[in-house]
C-alpha cells in the first residue's frame, strides 16, 4: 500500500470525544460523522483539509469510548492514515478493523511539521518526509494483525473464517 | 515462576499452551453485548457477515442505556434496531426500558457476567467487571460483530501492572478517590495495553460498588483492564445472582508483574480531577474556590447503592444550593427500587433534587443534563474531556458521591465535612 499526504499535527491525548463528539452519535453513518470529525477540537478542520492528508499526532491518540465512530469518521473526511507517537488500545484495535491505516512512530511525530509531504510505503515498511528529506522504519505489526489488514479488515476475516467453519462440519 | 489472575483465565479460554507476554491468541468469551450506540454497526457487520445466528443466545447482551429512554428520532431509531435484532435473533438479554440499566452496572447485577469469565463489551467501561475477577474489556462494534458471529476475540496478552493498596482510608474517602488518586499517579495513557490488578488489604475490605468503581476507571490509565481477585465480599455479593457455573482463579503469590506499586491510602483526601483529563485530580483542600452549575450523581462508575447512600447522608437535612441543578441517577432499576425503599429518594426530591430513570445521559452530554457553553458541572461520572458534557467550553470536574452532594449543597466544589460539620 502506497500513502502520501499532508500533514496535520495534533497534540498527545487527541480523545475519541473530540474526533466525533457524542452528541452525533445518535446516527452512525459515515457520511455525517465526517462532518462533524474534530469539531471540538478545530471545528475548521474538515473544512481545510485534503483528501488523502494525514494526522501526526502526540501520544495516547483515540483514547477513552470505544466509539467506533471516531475512525468511521476520520476515514470518512478523507484521512489517508494516522501516524502517532502511540495510540489508545480500543481506537488501535478499531482502526485495524475497519482498514484505517495507523502507524506508531516517536521519531516522525517529533521531526515532521505541519504542511510536511509524506509518503508511505507499507510494502518496504518505510515512511519518507518528503520537506524534510528524512526516511523512517516502520514498526513490524505481528502476522495476525497484518493478515486483518491484507484482508481490508476484520469483517472480511470474519467471512472467511464462518466459511472455513462451515467447510469443516 | 506463577502466574498472574490474567494469565490463568486467558489460559482457560484458548487452545494455546504456555501463553508468553504478547502472544496474539483467540479467546472464547463467556458474555459480550453492546448499546444503543455500538450495536447498531455492529448489527449491520454481523449481518453482512453471512452468520445465521449468534455463537450462543444466552451469552449476548443488548442494553439502549445510552440515549435511552430515546432522546430524539435518531435514536429511537438506533434503540429499534436493537430490538428488532434482538427479536429476531432470539438474544434472551435484551433489557427494554423499565428493565433496563447502565449496561456495567446491570450485568454484574443479573449475575450475567462472573468471576473467570472472558467478557467483551463494545463500550470502553466494560472494565468494571473485572471488579468481579473476570477478564473483561472493551472493544469497537467491528469486534463485537465478529465475536457475535465467532465467540471469539483476537487480543494480545497483556503484562499486568501490580497495585497495593495499604494503610487506613481517611473519612470519606472511595473507590473512587483511590481511582483519580491512582490515576494522578501514573497518568491517562500510564496504563496503556497492560492490566491494572488492585490488591492489597485496603482493596481486600472494600466493598462490591467501590471495586467496581476502580475497575470502571482502569481505561481512564488506557488499561486493557482492571481486575480483582474473587475473595468472601464478591462470593457474597453473587449468591442469588450468578446465573451459571463460575471459576474462581487468583494470582499465584510468585506471579511475574511488569511493575509492582504501592501507594499508602492514609495521606489520600478526597480527590477532584479538574478539566480536561482524568489524571488531573487534586487533594480536595487544594480546589480553591470553584463554583458550579450542575452536580452529577450517577453513571456506570458511581450510581450503585452504596453511592446513593452517601450522597442521601450529607444530602439529608440540607437544601440543594438554589442556583445549582442536582441531577441523582441511579444506575439499574434494581438500584432505584432500593433507593425507594431505603427512602433515599425521599431525601434527594425534598432537598430539591431531580431523580431520574437509568440512563448514561449526561455523562456523555446525550441528554438530562447537558452543559451550555461556559457552565460548570461536578460529577461522578469518568471522562472530563472537552465538550464531554455539553457545549465545548464547558466543564467537568470528576470526583466522588460524597464530593459531588457537598457540593450541590454548597454552589461550589466542597468537602463532605464542610457540610457534615455546618
Amino acid at each position: 500500500m502506497m500513502i502520501k499526504g499532508k500533514v496535520w499535527k495534533f497534540k498527545d491525548n487527541i480523545d475519541t470525544d473530540v474526533i466525533i463528539p457524542a452528541r452525533y452519535l445518535n446516527t452512525s453513518d459515515p457520511k455525517e460523522l465526517a462532518l462533524h470529525c474534530m469539531e471540538d477540537y478545530d471545528s475548521g478542520f474538515v473544512k481545510k483539509m485534503n483528501q488523502g492528508d494525514i494526522i501526526v499526532a502526540g501520544r495516547n491518540f483515540g483514547c477513552g469510548s470505544s466509539r467506533e465512530h471516531a475512525p468511521i469518521a476520520l476515514k470518512a473526511a478523507g484521512v489517508s492514515c494516522i501516524i502517532a507517537q502511540s495510540f489508545a488500545r480500543i481506537f488501535f484495535r478499531n482502526a485495524i478493523n475497519i482498514g484505517l491505516p495507523i502507524f506508531e512512530s516517536e521519531e516522525i511525530a517529533d521531526q515532521c511539521s505541519e504542511g510536511d509531504l509524506i509518503k508511505v510505503d507499507t510494502a518496504k515498511g518505510l515512511i519518507e518526509n518528503i520537506n524534510k528529506d528524512k526516511t523512517y522504519k516502520l514498526n513490524h505489526l505481528p502476522a495476525f494483525i497484518q493478515n486483518i489488514i491484507s484482508l481490508g479488515g476484520l469483517r472480511e476475516y470474519v467471512k472467511e473464517e464462518l466459511k472455513r467453519r462451515e467447510e469443516n462440519v | 515462576m506463577g502466574k498472574t489472575i490474567v494469565k490463568k483465565i486467558l489460559s482457560a479460554h484458548t487452545d494455546t499452551d504456555n501463553l508468553k507476554i504478547g502472544d496474539i491468541i483467540k479467546a472464547r468469551v463467556d458474555f459480550a453485548f453492546a448499546n444503543d450506540i455500538t450495536a447498531p454497526i455492529a448489527i449491520k457487520y454481523f449481518k453482512e457477515s453471512g452468520a445465521k445466528e449468534v455463537f450462543n443466545k444466552k451469552k449476548v447482551g443488548l442494553i439502549p442505556d445510552h440515549f435511552a429512554p430515546n432522546k430524539d428520532i435518531k435514536s429511537a431509531e438506533q434503540c429499534k434496531l436493537l430490538k428488532e435484532f434482538a427479536h429476531e435473533y432470539e438474544i434472551e438479554n435484551y433489557f427494554e426500558i423499565g428493565k433496563m440499566g447502565i449496561e456495567h452496572a446491570l450485568l454484574p447485577e443479573k449475575g450475567l457476567v462472573l468471576p473467570g469469565d472472558v467478557v467483551v463489551g463494545a463500550d470502553s467501561h466494560t472494565d468494571t467487571s473485572g471488579a468481579l475477577g473476570a477478564f473483561a474489556i472493551g472493544v469497537g462494534s467491528t469486534d463485537l460483530a465478529a465475536i457475535m458471529a465467532l465467540g471469539e476475540v483476537w487480543l494480545k496478552v497483556p503484562p499486568t501492572i501490580k497495585f497495593v493498596y495499604s494503610g487506613k482510608l481517611n473519612k470519606w474517602v472511595s473507590g473512587k478517590d483511590l481511582i483519580l488518586y491512582t490515576i494522578s499517579k501514573i497518568g491517562v495513557d500510564g496504563a496503556n495495553y497492560k492490566v491494572m490488578e488492585f490488591s492489597g488489604e485496603v482493596i481486600r475490605n472494600l466493598s462490591m460498588d467501590n471495586r467496581f468503581t476502580m475497575c470502571n476507571m482502569a481505561i481512564e490509565a488506557g488499561a486493557k483492564t482492571g481486575i480483582i481477585e474473587p475473595d468472601e465480599i464478591t462470593l457474597e455479593y453473587l449468591k442469588g445472582r450468578a446465573k451459571r457455573l463460575y471459576q474462581v482463579y487468583k494470582s499465584d503469590p510468585d506471579a511475574h508483574y511488569e511493575e509492582i506499586i504501592k501507594i499508602d491510602v492514609s495521606k489520600i483526601e478526597p480527590q477532584v480531577a479538574f478539566p480536561h483529563l482524568p489524571e488531573n485530580a487534586k487533594p480536595i483542600s487544594e480546589v480553591g474556590n470553584v463554583k458550579i452549575d450542575q452536580s452529577i450523581i450517577g453513571s456506570c462508575t458511581n450510581g450503585r447503592i452504596e453511592d446513593l447512600r452517601i450522597a442521601a447522608e450529607i444530602i439529608k437535612g440540607q437544601k440543594v444550593h438554589s442556583e445549582v441543578r442536582l441531577i441523582i441517577i441511579p444506575a439499574t432499576q434494581e438500584v432505584y427500587l432500593q433507593a425507594l425503599r431505603e427512602k433515599l429518594v425521599d431525601i434527594f426530591i425534598s432537598s430539591g433534587a431531580a431523580v431520574s430513570t437509568p440512563t448514561c445521559g449526561p455523562c456523555l452530554g446525550g441528554f438530562m443534563g447537558v452543559l451550555a457553553k461556559g457552565e460548570r458541572a461536578i460529577s461522578t461520572t469518568n471522562r472530563n474531556f472537552v465538550g464531554r458534557m455539553g457545549h465545548p467550553e464547558s466543564e467537568v470536574y470528576l470526583a466522588s458521591p460524597a464530593v459531588a452532594a457537598a457540593s450541590a449543597i454548597l454552589g461550589r466544589i466542597a468537602s463532605p465535612e464542610e457540610v457534615k460539620q455546618g
